[in-house]
């Protein structure tokens, strides 16, 4: 009886054993997930130094919906944020065959009164864009934004990059997750900083930072005249 | 104990029969029943196959599974759009979360919450917002609080951390412009 009962603990012990065994090969090819790092940012602190007096502000985030990134801003300046995300425009151009028709969009895609926005969140977009489309949605923010108003840029100082879009994940005012997703086309060449300059003729640069992630951070503000 | 239990509606109770639509005003009174409903935790279902056309409104938690157009109003308690929920409407509830597709404003007084695959098109005014990674959502949040102060400020740019800072890390973040 000892014996039998002894047999059926190995059995079961047998059992589960092989189960385990066959768990591990599975667990152990199951992708790694890498450990998101955070970013080092200079130019972000700036930006919501200029905002957070302000009463209410209103920005507009160009990237993609981040639920933390809108917490993020909704808690640190108590604005209203409005999301428009350039990258699902520029795909959806793309699918349809009509990127060429991307400046005269852009001229027409922002509903806003002009000069009613305070702050401008535009992330890396421009890297995307060609010439036309970039000169356009560039004069389109400038109109959009109110006298004082400051908008925030990240241009890629690295060419030949693979197809991806980036979301920047706000951690703190000085640090940002970089979260890829695919794109359907890759970056367009590197901007030089005197492109990028000429581009928002209308408005002023603030402070540049050269990151070491070969990213330079730029902050334009609108005269306040 | 069990008796109890078959009692009490399900959570999600099976769709009604196929409806056609709906009078143009709905409005659910917080009779004595429901409310012992509502206390029990028990929420109104609004089956996939129902079509509401006009203003929806009442006094205890609501899940949406089918179409409805025109305001939702539930000021006091919970609404939730399932996964297979259609609004084109203006939304006020205390809680709105989403999981199906709603096209409107959406003013909540507590939390908006737009869950995976969720899908918001317009504006949302309410004091917390959750939004879930692969969540749709195109139009502005207005997280409104009183006087509209910030509740918690960015640590000031003090000099002397930016100083430190630059110094570990000399070539990051190399200020290359006026």
């Amino acid at each position: 009886m000892a014996e039998s009962a002894r047999s059926l603990t190995d059995l079961f012990g047998l059992f589960g054993n092989r189960r385990a065994a066959e768990a591990r090969p599975a667990a152990a090819s199951a992708p790694a997930t890498e450990p998101e790092v955070s970013h080092p940012t200079k130019a972000l602190q700036k930006f919501l130094g200029w905002l957070e007096n302000r009463e209410r502000p209103v920005l507009v985030d160009l990237g993609p919906v981040v639920g933390s990134n809108v917490n993020f801003f909704g808690e640190q300046l108590g604005c209203r944020i409005r999301v428009e995300d350039i990258a699902s425009d520029i795909e959806a151009h793309l699918k349809a065959g009509t990127i060429d028709e991307l400046p005269a969009f852009f001229a027409r895609r922002f509903t806003q009164p002009p000069g009613s926005v305070d702050g401008i969140l535009c992330w890396d977009v421009f890297d995307y864009l060609d010439k036309a489309a970039s000169q356009t949605l560039a004069a389109a923010l400038t109109t959009l934004l109110k006298p004082d108003g400051v908008l925030l840029g990240f241009f890629s100082t690295a060419e030949g990059r693979p197809p991806l879009y980036t979301k920047y994940v706000v951690v703190d005012p000085m640090h940002l997750k970089y979260r890829t997703y695919p794109a359907s086309r890759p970056r367009q060449r590197a901007l030089l900083n005197g492109d990028i300059i000429r581009m928002f003729g209308g408005l002023r640069v603030s402070d540049s930072f050269l990151m070491k992630s070969h990213i330079r951070e730029m902050l334009f503000r609108k005269s306040s005249t | 104990m069990w008796k109890r239990d078959e009692s009490v509606k399900p959570a999600t109770p099976p769709a009604p029969a196929p409806a056609a639509p709906a009078a143009p005003a709905v409005s659910m009174p917080p009779a004595a029943s429901e409310r012992r409903h509502q206390h029990m935790g028990e929420n109104v279902n609004i089956g996939k196959s129902v079509i509401i056309k006009g203003e929806l409104s009442g006094s205890e938690d609501l899940t949406i599974e089918g179409h409805v157009e025109g305001r939702i109003e539930l000021k006091e308690n919970i609404l939730t759009i399932g996964p297979n929920g259609k609004i084109r409407a203006e939304v006020f509830a205390k809680s709105v979360i989403v999981l199906g597709e709603v096209t409107g404003n959406v003013t909540a007084s507590d939390k908006v919450d737009i869950r995976d695959n969720g899908s918001v098109d317009g504006d949302i005014t309410s004091p917390r917002v959750a939004i879930a990674e692969g969540a749709h959502f195109r139009g502005s949040v207005d997280m409104q609080r009183g006087g509209g102060k910030p509740a918690a400020k960015a640590p000031a740019p003090a000099p002397a951390t930016a100083a430190a800072s630059a110094a570990a890390a000399p070539a990051q973040g190399q200020k290359v412009g006026a």
